[in-house]
């Protein structure tokens, strides 16, 4: 679950393991010459080489596990699909980006979209299925239009349509924008809306990988997942199992943002440390101090400089009291209001929320009203417990797991930075200057 | 607009007459498109997101009568394509600018300046949030997390990235916006229309040359660790946006920083659904009441 002590202060060079990233530098990284420069598709004609279940089960004893914030083994959903059901199986590829913080898979599409195309090809082949979809965030342009010419290259080399490379595979690969709604990648959600529905989620069971897309067998992956895959049947799952730890093996996109020296994407095995990755990339900005953090996005509970140690894998986040989400490294320092930052993921969660379940529609709101009122100093001491005593009664009471996000800042900054909900109460109103906060504060000051 | 929003807010009375349908011409060409979208999908409801983007493309923004042309092509009825279009904010329910300024004010980019800079640019154009300059060139809006907070604050323009934005950066940037010079995104490609963007977002893919490749493989930011992870640049050395480039004038000290008062998320009022102009109703004429 740790770095081996061996691991230790080492270079960037040592700690640090692009694969997906490798060759973003390249020109033309996106196009198909410049993958198969990088053993592009090697990994499909592998796993044509293999039986189906042969490939699930690799995938499964690599240890791969979920990169979109849950972490459930990837090779395990695969299973979970009947087979011989005589039903269409389905694979989406939930590409809805949209957790505050996140910023991985929208470079990682930018920048090489064949990784997840060839990820595809290999999930459709092991699960039987022969349609599946990329349901990508209508707001990132960019990436869609790279999505659709590297669709159109797989489609004129043969590795999509049909009987790809020769084995009788025969894939459809439909790329979908939705319209704008953070609910929708929540994987239930998303299949709603994926059959034109408002994105709402369903209750489960049944789960979907029995009754998902059309009620047939679907698997829902977020995209770094199955982008992973090709690396791992081309170099072997002990390559994979090498990084990381038992548990939580591999490499993976950390996202460094905020009051940082050097925000970007840092991939690495799992279970490096925030304090390697902020020393190796120059630190906080000059002059400032780490204050408050998330390990993985707005709703997973935040941390502070307390926590520059704990191993950024499954594990190591988990028993330090958060989740590792979306590896999302949101960095926040001693200039930033806390109540502020916690208003405006509030004001977030109301806004997303799908108003389907009371507990997060009107749960939200209610928070949203008192913080509102805490920040701007006409707040009252007992609305810190009221505050907790909402939140508590959305998380884990919701129809999904939107509503937990929701209470996870509330009552984490509750209980690392209650004195500053205090004072805001005392002294009337925030005692923070938003504009030293700013991207350009310090320069400011130098210039005027 | 022959009926005002406060006539079609009156909850009593007749009932709306069905929305009018497109010209012969225009519906011809909505259909061959349509069926290429629902053919794509096993089951045509599938296509109902990518038929707003189509009818979008087609006005500017979703009216009745693209709504009634979407349940049309998909065999519903128009309060189920409704109950969709009014769920998704990327549908627009009044006739809009030619450039959509989405300014990210969720926590990360509010807190490295994106609350400055929606404030200065409320006050630069003279417009609030959802609204449209007078040329009909700019519509100014917040946004939630656009997944970019490693080039935080982020403005988006018509869905293409504007990275590292401040007050200045971002007021020029209407400014080009405003005075029709070609604007090109740190990343993405050179800014086609609001109704162009829409029909990518429909599915049909941006045919313009040159558009795929415009900005370069990733942006800096995107590449920091790997050129870490080759030794190829210490962190003193690597190029840093916020400190250099196009944006290193010194800041407007005189921008109004919002107070805590100012909420936001409380732009985010239920909107109307505009109707075509029975009369011209491919074009966006109506003029909004309020």
């Amino acid at each position: 679950m740790t770095l081996a002590p061996e691991l230790k202060d080492m270079s960037p060079e040592k700690l640090l393991a692009p694969v997906l990233s490798a060759f973003w530098d390249e020109d033309k990284s996106w196009t198909l010459d410049v993958y198969r420069r990088h053993e592009g598709y090697e990994g499909l004609r592998k796993a044509l080489a293999m039986s189906p279940d042969d490939v699930i089960a690799y995938v499964k004893d690599s240890g791969l596990r979920g990169r979109g914030g849950a972490g459930f083994p990837t090779g395990m959903k695969w299973q979970f699909i009947p087979q011989g059901d005589g039903k269409p199986h389905y694979l989406v590829v939930n590409a809805d980006e949209s957790e505050p913080g996140t910023c991985k898979d929208i470079p990682l599409l930018f920048a090489n979209p064949h990784s997840l195309i060839e990820g595809i090809v290999i999930a459709c082949y092991a699960i039987r299925s022969s349609h599946a979809f990329i349901y990508l965030r209508g707001e990132v342009v960019p990436v869609l239009r790279r999505l659709h010419e590297a669709v159109r290259e797989a489609y004129a080399a043969g590795y999509l349509g049909e009987n790809i490379l020769g084995s009788g595979l025969d894939l459809e690969l439909t790329v979908h924008a939705g319209a704008g709604a953070y609910i929708c990648g929540e994987e239930t959600a998303l299949l709603d809306s994926l059959e034109g529905r408002r994105g709402q989620p369903r209750l489960r069971p049944p789960f979907p990988a029995v009754a998902g897309l059309y009620a047939c067998p679907t698997v829902v992956n977020n995209v770094e997942s199955i982008a992973s895959v090709p690396a791992i049947l081309q170099n072997g799952k002990e390559w994979f199992r090498s990084m990381g730890s038992e548990k939580s093996p591999g490499f993976t996109l950390y996202s460094l943002s905020g009051h940082v020296a050097s925000p970007g994407q840092y991939e690495a095995p799992l279970g490096i440390t925030l304090r390697q990755l902020l020393e190796m990339s120059g630190g906080m900005r000059p002059g400032h101090r780490l204050k408050f953090w998330t390990p993985g996005g707005s709703s997973t509970p935040m941390f502070t400089d307390e926590h520059l140690d704990v191993p950024l894998d499954y594990e190591g986040v988990g028993a330090a009291g958060s989740m590792l989400g979306t590896k999302a490294l949101q960095c926040f320092d001693e200039t930033t209001c806390v109540v502020r930052a916690v208003t405006r993921w509030t004001e977030f969660y109301a806004h997303e929320s799908c108003g389907k379940c009371t507990p997060c529609r009107e749960g939200t709101y209610w928070l949203v009203q008192l913080l509102r009122d805490i920040e701007a100093g006409k707040g009252a001491m007992s609305d810190l417990d009221k505050l907790n005593d909402i939140a508590d009664n959305i998380n884990g009471k919701s129809f999904c797991a939107l509503g937990d996000g929701a209470a996870s800042p509330i009552f984490s900054s509750l209980k690392y930075f209650r004195e500053e909900y205090e004072q805001h109460i005392t002294g009337r109103g925030c005692p923070f200057d938003p504009a030293k906060s700013t991207a350009w504060a310090d320069r400011t000051e130098v210039n005027a | 607009m022959t009926t005002s929003s406060s006539e079609r807010g009156v909850s009593l009375g007749m009932p709306e007459l069905p929305a009018p349908g497109y010209p012969d011409d225009v519906r011809a060409r909505l259909e061959r498109d349509a069926r290429e979208l629902i053919a794509r999908y096993p089951d045509s409801r599938s296509a109902l997101l990518p038929l707003l983007h189509l009818v979008q493309s087609e006005e500017g923004h979703v009216t009745r009568t693209g709504m009634r042309f979407c349940a049309d092509m998909l065999n519903l009825t128009t309060a189920e394509v409704t109950a969709v279009a009014t769920f998704y904010t990327m549908y627009r329910r009044r006739p809009s600018g030619d450039y959509q300024v989405g300014v990210c004010t969720n926590t990360l980019c509010a807190v490295m300046g994106g609350d400055a800079i929606f404030e200065a640019l409320q006050e630069y154009l003279g417009v609030g949030n959802g609204e449209t300059t007078d040329d009909g060139k700019v519509t100014l809006e917040h946004i939630e997390c656009n997944a970019a907070c490693d080039y935080a604050p982020v403005v988006m323009v018509n869905w293409e990235f504007f990275d590292n934005q401040t007050v200045q950066s971002a007021k020029r940037l209407v400014d080009d916006l405003r005075t029709g010079r070609t604007v090109s995104p740190t990343r993405g490609a050179p800014l086609c229309t609001f109704k162009e963007t829409a029909r990518i977002l429909a599915g049909f893919p941006d045919e313009r040359e040159g558009a795929v490749e415009a900005s370069g493989s990733a942006g800096p930011a995107s590449l920091v660790g790997l050129r870490l992870a080759r030794g190829e640049a210490a962190p003193a050395r690597v190029v840093h946006p916020r400190d250099g480039g196009p944006h290193d004038e010194p800041q407007d000290r005189a921008v109004h920083e919002p107070s805590p008062t100012e909420h936001l998320s409380s732009h985010d009022a239920p909107q109307d659904t505009s109707a075509s102009d029975p009369a011209h109703p491919a074009g966006p004429t109506a003029e909004e009441g309020e």
